[in-house]
């Protein structure tokens, strides 16, 4: 968790191995992900999936076609096996009737629990999640939660999810972070981050305004800009 | 070294080679594409077929205008029977294959730009990348060998209309000889001159669909970014189709 631009999608480009540190270590099953050759780092990549914040849908395939993407890409199962898996997948999100609709017909909450559909098709070891609840009416946000936590409990995957939304995260996290300006400020359950005394925790918690992360934009001095003696910031 | 302060040489020597780097990355994955032929199918669809009505049209006009040019200047030396071969040759080694690309640019080119460039701008690249799908091999290299292998063909179909467009100002409308005509177009016309516009059209099949795809694959992620793209694929082609049809018209008049 943490306020936009603390970082967190950053976080998850270095674990997924699309950027690399300059300084630490990442460190995925085991192996230093910054020295694996491209080679290796795909087959790290397939033991994980991915939700992306806007689905990432590919436009021109329908809903089971893209499902069946990474089926079709990394292995040679026979049609009718394609077709039973992406039909479970599709079930289990709900989807199974939207199956012929192309992206395009369908709903932000439709298209991200398909995307969910196609990163959980090839059974991956950990899910990623990249702020799964943004732009969602509440009862889009609710099915996906439940569907996150169902996904967690049923297929005993490790689940990593960003997001900024306190109340939603509560509910289906084991342990959460608090990123902030780059740093880890906190870390802990839900319930201790909730009672934490850290004023960056606080202030998100709580959502104030004006804390250690400022409302105001860094400017020069407000009367003198109004006043004409300095220039308008920039 | 920071590109914003690189003089415009610099800057040109360093996309030169970026777009050389990115070539070498597409041959080198035209192979295992080749295992997919129904994704390079439907892209010679999208670049080709649709762009067949354009192409059709202008060679319709473009012939008719060269039946009327040819006209007008021959008769005043009396040798009208000479426009079939101004209409054959100059549709055969120039027009047909500059203006196929050209056109191509503008209806082909952009769009596969555009359409690169909003995948990029949708993740939808990035999330092929996480499922462990190479994006150059998959959405790249296809629509590169469409274009490339539809370009030829709507080449030879603009050729063929515009001579087609020429016989009907010059022998239908204007009255000349369809005997003369054609007699004197066969005898003008060699194989080497259709060799010159197949080889032009080749040529100019990789150089507009490489800079069509390089520039969305490229694109900076944003809808300005995806515009900026869409223009420059258009200028960039456009000036290079001009460049490399003149360069290639001197070498086939030195190897005459």
């Amino acid at each position: 968790m943490g306020p936009s631009g603390t970082g967190k999608t950053t976080l998850l480009r270095l674990i997924t191995g699309q950027v690399y540190a300059e300084r630490g270590s990442v460190q995925v099953f085991g192996r230093e992900v910054a020295t694996l050759s491209s080679k290796e780092l795909f087959a790290m990549r397939r033991r994980m999936g991915m939700l992306f914040q806007n689905g990432a849908l590919l436009t021109d395939l329908d809903v089971y076609e893209n499902v069946a993407f990474p089926l079709r890409a990394h292995t040679d199962l026979p049609e009718s096996l394609v077709r039973q898996l992406v039909l479970t997948k599709l079930h289990a999100v709900g989807l199974r009737g939207a199956a012929r609709l192309m992206p395009s017909e369908l709903s932000g909450g439709m298209a991200r629990r398909v995307a969910l559909a196609r990163a959980i098709v090839m059974d991956p070891d950990i899910l990623i999640y990249d702020e799964p609840f943004v732009g969602l009416d509440p009862i889009s946000m609710g099915v996906i939660c439940r569907l996150i936590k169902q996904m967690n409990e049923a297929l005993g995957i490790t689940s990593i999810v960003v997001s900024h939304d306190v109340q939603e995260l509560a509910t289906i996290a084991h342990d959460s972070f608090l990123l902030s300006q780059g740093r880890v400020v906190a870390s802990g359950t839900p319930e201790e981050l909730h009672h934490s005394e850290i004023p960056e925790v606080r202030q998100f918690m709580e959502g104030l305004a004006d804390g250690p992360v400022p409302f105001h934009f860094p400017a020069s001095d407000y009367r003198a800009e109004l006043l004409g003696d300095a220039e308008v910031s920039r | 070294m920071n590109a914003a302060t690189d003089s415009l040489p610099v800057m040109a020597v360093r996309r030169v080679g970026a777009v050389s780097l990115f070539f070498v990355q597409i041959l080198a994955r035209i192979g295992p594409a080749l295992t997919r032929p129904g994704l390079i199918v439907r892209q010679i669809y999208n670049a080709g077929a649709r762009s067949l009505v354009i192409i059709m049209l202008s060679g319709m006009f473009v012939g008719m205008v060269l039946g009327l040019l040819g006209f007008d200047v021959f008769q005043r030396f009396g040798s009208e029977d000479y426009v079939g071969v101004l209409a054959a040759l100059g549709n055969l080694k120039v027009l047909g294959p500059v203006l196929t690309a050209l056109l191509f640019a503008g209806r082909a080119g952009t769009s596969l730009t555009s359409e690169i460039g909003l995948m990029k701008s949708t993740e939808q690249l990035t999330a092929m990348q996480m499922m462990a799908v190479d994006p150059v091999r998959y959405v790249v290299v296809p629509r590169f060998l469409g274009g490339f292998i539809a370009m030829p063909l709507l080449a030879a179909t603009f050729t063929v209309i515009a001579l087609y467009g020429a016989q009907l100002i010059g022998v239908q409308q204007m009255g000349v000889d369809a005997g003369a005509y054609w007699s004197q177009t066969q005898n003008a016309v060699d194989l080497h001159d259709v060799w010159e516009g197949v080889v032009k059209s080749l040529v100019f099949g990789v150089a507009v669909n490489l800079v069509a795809v390089y520039e969305g694959y490229h694109a900076e992620p944003t809808p300005e970014g995806v515009g900026l793209a869409t223009t420059r694929t258009v200028v960039i082609s456009s000036v290079l189709v001009l460049l490399l049809n003149y360069l290639l018209t001197a070498a086939f008049l030195t190897t005459k």
